[in-house]
């Protein structure tokens, strides 16, 4: 761990309220001080961009639906590779980057903490053996609930401790982060060959709707006191006319309250959820609709989930969601039931510019970027890969900070984004403050990470991005390809005071944490719900319950956040 | 036309890749440079000297240059790949991956062809005059949007797979070919003279396939009317045809095979 004075830069950090001031950040031992002392190393930054390291919330970068894609499109592959350097691993793959190269185009983003969007708990040993894989940037993993028997039942039984004291469990044996709840309900029904296609459509067999498991599950996060907040994937993604859905999810937490200084419910990618009209001939965008509701809600924040026009692969927890764009497209298709959890899918999808529907969906997501009054309340993300691969980032800052951008690239693209959208009657343009809150500030922010990550404050993880982006000579409305290629690769990207990229060349390969929860639970409640769930492990899992967690020991750089939650049952 | 020869040295026993070997970098380089051009000797970069005798004349423009590889490389890939103009050669054998990716101009090769030929075809013509293996102009592994334009012609046989998720251009083989040609076809013509063993066009929702030797059709194309003499891709074809379309496994399946009576 490094020590270093980076000089003169001129700073965004929104959480210290600091917006594009020049000064100096100290870093010693990793860690943001006062003063680094004189032997530090120094590096001039003026008029470069320094911002807090890049923190992703929502991508699937890791697991088996991740790897599932990429044994399906090798013409994916040979998209885009890049050879084996002095330092680093060979790799491949535009949409769905090899593992090593995941983390080293992540870094040369500004990148510095990712999160895997996805986890099912029984494929969690290889989650983790990839993320291991994927160096650079400090990471986590979501732990998927949506359709977990034990918390079906415990939450039809109206038992929410023991749904508590279970998920806190999952959470242990898995090493996860967060309580990830995709399609709830609804891939469970995928057994049956059905979906839950309303808030109140109940799950065959459990009788439970996907309104009873998102409350239930709100209420275990806030009882557990997870850091990050339920993230959801609501239901009916992609669906014509989804967006009542979407405005009926945002209520269902109504009245659960939170100590923490954080929404209680992240709906993810809502530019999939988002959709008015009810055949693709009238498709058109709902995002003043959603963006209404975000706006007047003060407990729940979106993920905009991007589409960036390329062909990329789409692949989600969401099983009958894949079928159905699937049979729309009639391209190659992965879907795989994982025993009493969940069941994901993968295809291949082509945005293409020319066609009404992806047109429209880009709009879509832009708008609600620029809808949403409070950038902490929308973060920027593309779902990667399912709306684009996260290496369009760039383009997508140059879009929402440039009017003028978005008016050329509407010119090209198929006509009825601008008829069957409001994109072409926003004027607003994102500063760079503001982008420094959808990329880093607000996403630390909304994962409870805003004491370590997101801000350049004393006493915070000394992961920096420098942009080589001179703010005094640059019009971001009119100099849109500066700003793309300015962002498309970091002057300098500095992790724990270690400087990884200069010149957007990687100069130092380092592995970064993998943080996950340990909420302990009173042991009395943990033995009862063990003993709860035995007998159904040994009748319906493939795996021995002894066999089911994964060890710390297992993982390369585990950082464990213990939370004290013996107070349930107690 | 300018003429560039490579001669072969000593051939590796691993594979090379030459997809440097195409007049579109050859172009405006004197000897010497081209010489010093890259390729792969599995994974070693070496020099195209290292394995070739260069000689010739320098010219300036792609459509000036004809490259011959003056003898056997059977095991030099990806010779011509991505090709746009000019003409190339083979007096021999050559390895995997002729002529893939092609755009424009000309890849002869006078002895056999190993699979892969003329793999992601965008336009051009590949000639080969002995036989090819298999995956003659198929599409990428995994891509569904496979040979798009040209031509090729195989004067012997060729492998299974001919024309893997064809969507345009053309193929004619003189000789025999395996199993599945044209599988998975949306558009374009495949022209088999010889015999195919079964399974052609299977899966295949447009474009032609003709077969004019022994074959056995799939159950799931429909017979759909005899003709004389058909004209298909402005030319006439002698003899009478039973038409099939297909393949109806798939949904609004317009794919057609022509079997010669």
């Amino acid at each position: 761990m490094g020590s270093l004075i980076i000089k003169n830069g001129t700073v965004y950090d929104p959480i210290n309220s600091i917006n594009g001031e020049r000064m100096d950040i100290h870093i010693k031992d990793g860690i943001i001080v006062e003063n680094a002392g004189r032997r530090a190393k120094k590096i001039d930054c003026s008029n470069k961009i320094v911002m807090p390291g890049g923190v992703e919330i929502h991508s699937h970068m890791a697991g088996g639906k991740v790897n599932a894609g990429r044994l399906l499109r090798p013409e994916d592959h040979v998209k885009f590779v890049m050879p084996k350097t002095r330092l680093t691993r060979s790799g491949s793959g535009f949409s769905i980057p090899s593992t090593f190269m995941t983390g080293y185009l992540y870094s040369k983003l500004g990148y510095t903490t990712g999160m895997t969007a996805a986890m099912v708990p029984l494929t969690a040993r290889h989650t983790h053996e990839e993320l291991d894989d994927i160096p650079m940037i400090d990471k986590g993993a979501y732990t998927l609930t949506d359709g977990n028997w034990f918390i079906m039942r415990y939450l039809k039984d109206g038992d929410i401790e023991k749904c508590a004291a279970f998920t806190a469990w999952l959470l242990n044996a898995t090493k996860g982060l967060v309580i990830k709840l995709t399609n709830p309900g609804g891939t469970e029904a995928w057994g049956w060959g059905k979906n839950c296609r309303s808030l109140d459509d109940p799950v065959p067999y459990f009788d439970i709707t996907p309104k009873e498991i998102i409350r239930g599950l709100v209420e275990v996060n806030e009882i557990l006191g997870l850091p990050h907040s339920v993230h959801l994937h609501a239901n009916n993604l992609g669906r014509l006319g989804n967006y009542e859905t979407t405005v009926d999810t945002f209520r269902v937490p109504n009245g659960i309250k939170t100590d923490k200084d954080r929404q209680i419910l992240h709906v993810t990618h809502a530019q999939f959820h988002a959709y008015g009209g009810d055949t693709w001939k009238n498709f058109e965008s709902k995002a003043e609709d959603i963006a209404k509701v975000v706006n007047k809600s003060d407990n729940a924040i979106i993920d905009t989930g991007n589409v960036t026009l390329d062909n990329t692969t789409t692949m989600t927890a969401d099983g009958p969601m894949e079928y159905y764009l699937q049979s729309l497209t009639h391209l190659k298709w992965v879907n795989r039931d994982v025993e009493l959890e969940t069941a994901p899918g993968v295809t291949p999808f082509v945005y293409s510019p020319k066609m009404p529907t992806p047109a429209i969906q880009w709009a879509i997501g832009l708008e609600l970027g620029l809808l949403v009054k409070d950038p902490w309340k929308v973060l920027m993300t593309t779902d990667h890969p399912n709306a684009g691969p996260f290496t369009r980032y760039p383009r997508i800052i140059a879009w929402l900070m440039s009017r003028h951008y978005r008016e050329e690239t509407l010119e090209k693209i198929n006509e009825a984004a601008g008829r069957r959208s409001g994109i072409s009657s926003i004027d607003r343009e994102y500063d760079f403050n503001e982008i420094a809150i959808v990329t880093r500030a607000g996403q630390a922010k909304a994962l409870g990470f805003a004491e370590k990550k997101g801000h350049l404050g004393i006493g915070a993880d000394g992961d920096v991005a420098v942009y080589d982006i001179d703010t005094k000579n640059i019009d971001p409305g009119r100099d849109f390809r500066e700003i793309e290629k300015g962002f498309s690769a970091t002057a300098y990207t500095i992790k724990e005071g270690e400087i990884l990229v200069k010149d957007g060349e990687i100069v130092k390969v380092v592995f970064g944490r993998t943080y996950w929860v340990n909420s302990q639970i009173d042991g009395k409640l943990k033995e009862e719900v063990l003993k709860d769930i035995e007998y159904d492990f040994k009748r319906y899992y493939s795996v021995n319950l002894a066999n089911y967690p994964i060890p710390e020991e297992y993982l390369k750089r585990p950082e464990e956040l213990k939370i004290d939650a013996t107070r349930v049952g107690a | 036309m300018k003429e560039i020869i490579l001669k072969p040295i000593e051939q590796p026993e691993v594979g090379l890749m030459a997809d440097t070997i195409k007049p579109d970098l050859f172009a405006g380089k004197d000897m010497s440079e081209i010489k010093s051009l890259e390729i792969f000797c599995g994974r070693q970069r070496s020099k195209l000297g290292d394995f070739f005798e260069v000689s010739g004349q320098k010219a300036d423009d792609a459509d000036d240059i004809r490259i011959i590889i003056d003898g056997d490389v059977p095991k030099t890939k990806m010779v011509g790949k991505g090709t746009k103009a000019g003409e190339i050669v083979i007096k021999g054998n050559v390895g995997m991956y002729a002529g893939a990716n092609m755009r424009g101009g000309k890849v002869v090769v006078e002895g056999d062809a190993d699979s892969f030929a003329g793999q992601m075809m965008r336009g051009g013509e590949l000639i080969i005059k002995g036989n090819a293996g298999d995956y003659l102009g198929a599409s990428y592994r995994g891509d569904w949007r496979g040979m798009k334009g040209g031509t090729i012609l195989v004067k012997g046989n060729a492998g299974s797979e001919v024309g893997v998720f064809m969507v345009g251009g053309r193929i004619t083989i003189k000789g025999n070919c395996g199993p599945f040609a044209g599988v998975h076809m949306k558009k374009g013509l495949i022209i088999i003279e010889g015999t195919t063993p079964n399974r052609a066009g299977g899966e295949m929702i447009g474009g032609s396939i003709v077969v004019m030797g022994n074959t056995e059709v799939l159950p799931t194309f429909r017979p759909e009317k005899e003709e004389k003499n058909v004209k298909i891709d402005g030319e006439t074809l002698k003899g009478t045809y039973q038409i099939y379309s297909g393949d109806h496994a798939e949904r609004n399946a317009k794919g057609a095979l022509y079997i010669l009576r």
